[in-house]
Parts: C-alpha cells; sequence; structure tokens
C-alpha cells in the first residue's frame, strides 16, 4: 500500500486548481488521479471561448484554460496518474485504484473529490417511441465533433436549453447542419443568457419554453419527433398542440448530475437536491478527511467558478492535514423560500462564511437573505434573480444551533 | 428603449439604451466599462468571435481546435467559416499557432487552441 498526503480525484479544472493551490500552500506530497489517458476534463471538447475571465482577466477557449493549468502542473512537478480510475474508497481514505498498471492501494492523508458530472440521458427524461440511432447528450455530439472531426448529423432538434446544447446548436449551424428549434421544458431557458443571444438569436434558432419532445419517430436512423406544448405548471403535454419536426439528429441537454457513486461507497452524505455530497463551509463531506469540490459538488455556471472552489477546499484540506482544522458545530443552513439549493448545508459556526445558491425562479429586485432566527448573518441586493446563474453570498459567522435559513424576498 | 443582453462575461448584465431628446446615447444596466464598450458597438456593427477544427495532416489527431483572435462583423462569419473549412495544416501543431492570418481582412487571425503531435510511423 502507498502512502500519500492528499490525493485528488478529477484532473480538469477543480482538480488541477486545488493541486496548485496546495503546491503554493507548501503541502508537498500531491497525487492526482484522472480516469481519462489527459488531463484536462471536459475542456478538451469545449473549443468555444469564454473561459478564464476570472482566472485569467482574458477570454480563452477550454483547451487553452486546460493546458494553462496543466502546465502549472508539470512545473510545478506535481504528479498526475492519468488513466487511473478510482473504483473504491474505504474506510480510513484508502483508495482502490484500477490502471493498466493493475489494481493499486492508495492510503490518502486527506481526499479531494473533483471527479465531475455526467449529463442526464434520454432514459433519464423517458421520452417514449422508437429507438433508433441520432439521439445523442449534447455532450456526446460536442466530443464526436470537437475531438474525433465527426458530424452528428444534418438536420437537428435540441431537446433542453443547458449551456452544452445552445452552444451545440451554434456549433452544428457553423458546420453546416440545420437546427430546426431548441425545445424547453420549463419556463425559463436553462443555459445562460449571453449564450442565448450569441448561439441562438444570432442565427435565428428558435427557442419554445413550456414545449417538449413527446415521440421520437424512425426505425434505423432517427427520422423525426413530435414536439408538444405542456401545462407552465404539471409540465404535462397538451393534447392538440403536437407538431412533427424532422430530423435526423436529436441532441439531448436536459441537465448535468453529479456523479457520487464513488463517495456514496465512501459512507458520505449525500445531498438529495444536488446530487453532491453534503459538505460544511471548509467543503468536507459527512466523512472527516474527505473534501468535494466543483461540478462533483454542485453544477457550476463556469469552469472558473468550479475552479475558485476548488482552491477554497484544498486550504482546508491542507489544514486538515496538519490537524489545524477546526470543524466545529454542526449548524444546518437550509434552503427556504425561492431557493433551490444552497452549499454549504452545514456549518460550524466558527466563522464567516459564503453562501452558493440558485433561484427557483426568475425575479426582479430581490434580496437574498442568510438568516439564523431572528438575526440576519448575510444579505445581498440583486436587480434579477435568473434560476441559470449561481449565486453567492457573504455571511457572518452563526451561533448556537439553530438552523440557518437561506431565502429570496 | 431598447433592451440588451450583455455577452461579454457570463453575468449577462441586462443593459438598456436609449436616447436622450440631445440625441446622445443613454447606456444603464451595465456592470462594468467593458460592458459600455460592448454596447456602444453592438448597436452600431455587432461582433463576434467564433471557434471551429482545422483538418490536420499527419497527426496523431484528425484536427485541432482553433478561434478568432479578436472578434469579426456577424456578417463575415459564415464567409470565415468557409475560409476554416477548406484550411488544412501539417503536424505538429502548438497552441497558438496562427493557422489563417488576418483572415478575409478582418484583422482577426484564425490561431490554434490547442497541440497536435505528429503522426510516429
Amino acid at each position: 500500500m502507498e502512502n500519500r498526503g492528499i490525493v485528488i480525484i478529477g484532473a480538469g479544472p477543480a482538480g488541477l486548481a486545488a493541486a496548485i493551490r496546495l503546491d503554493e500552500l507548501g503541502v508537498r506530497d500531491i497525487l492526482i488521479l484522472e480516469r481519462e489517458n489527459s488531463g484536462g476534463g471536459i475542456l478538451r471538447q469545449c473549443i468555444h471561448d469564454g473561459f478564464g475571465l476570472e482566472r485569467y482577466g482574458e477570454s480563452i477557449s477550454g483547451p487553452e484554460y486546460a493546458s494553462r493549468l496543466l502546465e502549472e502542473i508539470g512545473k510545478r512537478g506535481i504528479e498526475c496518474r492519468t488513466g487511473s480510475s478510482v473504483i473504491d474508497i474505504g474506510r480510513d481514505r484508502v483508495l482502490t485504484v484500477a490502471s493498466a498498471r493493475g489494481t493499486e492501494i492508495i492510503k490518502a492523508g486527506a481526499i479531494i473529490a473533483a471527479a465531475g458530472c455526467r449529463e442526464r440521458s434520454r432514459g433519464a427524461i423517458m421520452i417514449p417511441g422508437e429507438r433508433p440511432a441520432g439521439v445523442y447528450t449534447a455532450g456526446t455530439a460536442q466530443a464526436y465533433m470537437n475531438l474525433y472531426n465527426r458530424m452528428p448529423g444534418r438536420k437537428a432538434v435540441i431537446l433542453g436549453s443547458g449551456d452544452i446544447g445552445l452552444i451545440m446548436a451554434r456549433r452544428l449551424t457553423l458546420e453546416g447542419a440545420e437546427v430546426s428549434a431548441v425545445f424547453e421544458l420549463q419556463d425559463h431557458p436553462n443555459g445562460l443568457e449571453r449564450n442565448i443571444v450569441q448561439c441562438l438569436d444570432d442565427y435565428s434558432i428558435p427557442l419554445y419554453l413550456n414545449h417538449t419532445v413527446t415521440e421520437i419517430h424512425g426505425k434505423e436512423r432517427i427520422e423525426g419527433v413530435t414536439v408538444s406544448e405542456v401545462d407552465s405548471i404539471t409540465h404535462k403535454p397538451k393534447a392538440g398542440t403536437e407538431k412533427y419536426y424532422p430530423c435526423d439528429t436529436l441532441i439531448l441537454s436536459v441537465g448535468l448530475i453529479p456523479d457520487n457513486t464513488i463517495l456514496e461507497r465512501a459512507g458520505v452524505i449525500i445531498d438529495p437536491v444536488t446530487g453532491g455530497a453534503s459538505v460544511d463551509e471548509h467543503y468536507m463531506t459527512s466523512v472527516p478527511g474527505i473534501f468535494s469540490a466543483g461540478n462533483m459538488l454542485h453544477v457550476h455556471d463556469l469552469a472558473d467558478y468550479a475552479s475558485a472552489e476548488a482552491e477554497a477546499a484544498a486550504e482546508n484540506a491542507a489544514l486538515y492535514i496538519e490537524g489545524k482544522l477546526d470543524t466545529g458545530g454542526n449548524i444546518r443552513v437550509a434552503a427556504a423560500n425561492g431557493v433551490s439549493h444552497v452549499v454549504p448545508m452545514r456549518v460550524s459556526g466558527n466563522g464567516p462564511f459564503t453562501v452558493s445558491l440558485r433561484a427557483c425562479r426568475r425575479e426582479r429586485n430581490r434580496k437574498v437573505e442568510i438568516r439564523q432566527g431572528e438575526k440576519v448573518l448575510g444579505w445581498h441586493f440583486f436587480p434579477l434573480v435568473i434560476p441559470s446563474q449561481m449565486i453567492t453570498v457573504h455571511s457572518d459567522a452563526a451561533s448556537g444551533s439553530e438552523d440557518i435559513e437561506v431565502s429570496i424576498i | 428603449m431598447k433592451r440588451y443582453t450583455c455577452i461579454v462575461c457570463p453575468k449577462s448584465c441586462e443593459i438598456e439604451v436609449s436616447w436622450s431628446s440631445a440625441g446622445d446615447l443613454e447606456v444603464n444596466g451595465n456592470g462594468c466599462q467593458r460592458g459600455r464598450e460592448w454596447i456602444t458597438n453592438e448597436i452600431r456593427d455587432p461582433k463576434r468571435t467564433i471557434a471551429s477544427s482545422v483538418i490536420v495532416e499527419g497527426g496523431e489527431r484528425e484536427i485541432v481546435s482553433v478561434r478568432l483572435s479578436s472578434p469579426i462583423p456577424r456578417a463575415m462569419i459564415f464567409p470565415v467559416m468557409d475560409e476554416i473549412r477548406k484550411a488544412s495544416v501539417s503536424a505538429p501543431v502548438t497552441a497558438g499557432d496562427v493557422i489563417i492570418e488576418n483572415v478575409l481582412s478582418t484583422g482577426a487571425d484564425v490561431i490554434a487552441t490547442s497541440s497536435v503531435l505528429a503522426k510516429e510511423d
């Protein structure tokens, strides 16, 4: 068995940023485990620009953002083991890792889990109809085009308005395919507003809210889809609103979900709303010494934010292995009025903290308030809150044991 | 008054534009100076950057990702895409390499955003 200081799972924007921060803090025994054969994570296939505005102060593409991180890792001599899948985390932070070398057992002083998220697939949203070829998740279509130079099809319909779906609407159009429309079940788009403008509006691709695909047609290859309008509250298709759209490609961009099977095996408590670990303000999970950050914790809008969160987790993991992390009490932080979820889900009460949250609805002139009983710990005013944009609000330290509520009022 | 969504950064500020009775441009809602510059351009001559890929000959991968070094007028997007589609490059390619200089005299270069090594025989 190999003994290591801090083991980071995942070499994407979160994991790599965490490793660099640890090295800056003087932690010398760092090991990154990456299941793919090269580092960079999802950034490798995100060739559009808009990355790095926060971290580097300029707009660069995903591959460039990844290579800046990887160069830094190389310069600092941080070990990154690619082609290495963590298949189990047992007691006392003992990892079982599968690779071409066989199975390795590694004991970690602390673990930072930053393995990203997965796309919700067709199965997860249960579209009735045939099972023909030509139905892809947006990320799969993106990999075909940007990594392997393969066109998914020539005439596409996109279901769901997540950012990757919007980016792919533009990418397909630029490469000569026709994108008939984007359909979104909700009454608001899922992706960033700027992507609606520069990926759909610029190319006159219509976005239909409160619409969904109710049937897929075609035997070998998809030939078309039936689309129906849905009730804005129940999301049930409205009879008589069906419309047929011929297509050879259906792209699904219906949400991202953190994949935490590996942390569940380690006994980490998972938050039912985010799908990620339940963490405190130090990004430590319910299992001491196991931290989580980035899209594995909750889905972020930007790689830059995932990197920043992982750096914060790294700072706490560094304190932990020194025995200096004061985990303190266990005060619950709950999403209240108008808030769909919050991170962290609990705080120690030892100091100020930052809450990340998402709104349930698009609303104007709202205040986000962090309250413990009668005491307001923090608040911030927003001219507009949108579910697709994560909100962060700073809070003073909590005290006692009463629940903290985060609400939009 | 006209409303725009700023695309400079993911904050997606809603910018309101109107003209005073004296004919001066009034801008509200932008969170930063870059947003003001963007909207001043956007109402006259909207510009965008695009990303695509270019065929690599003799590389360990078929394509290399590319982007424009600076935004181009929206009307030039498809003509520039035609140039990108026609282009090819020999491996090795290094991120930052200029693939097409000053494409269609737009002032923007098409640059590689990743590296592709030459294929070993």
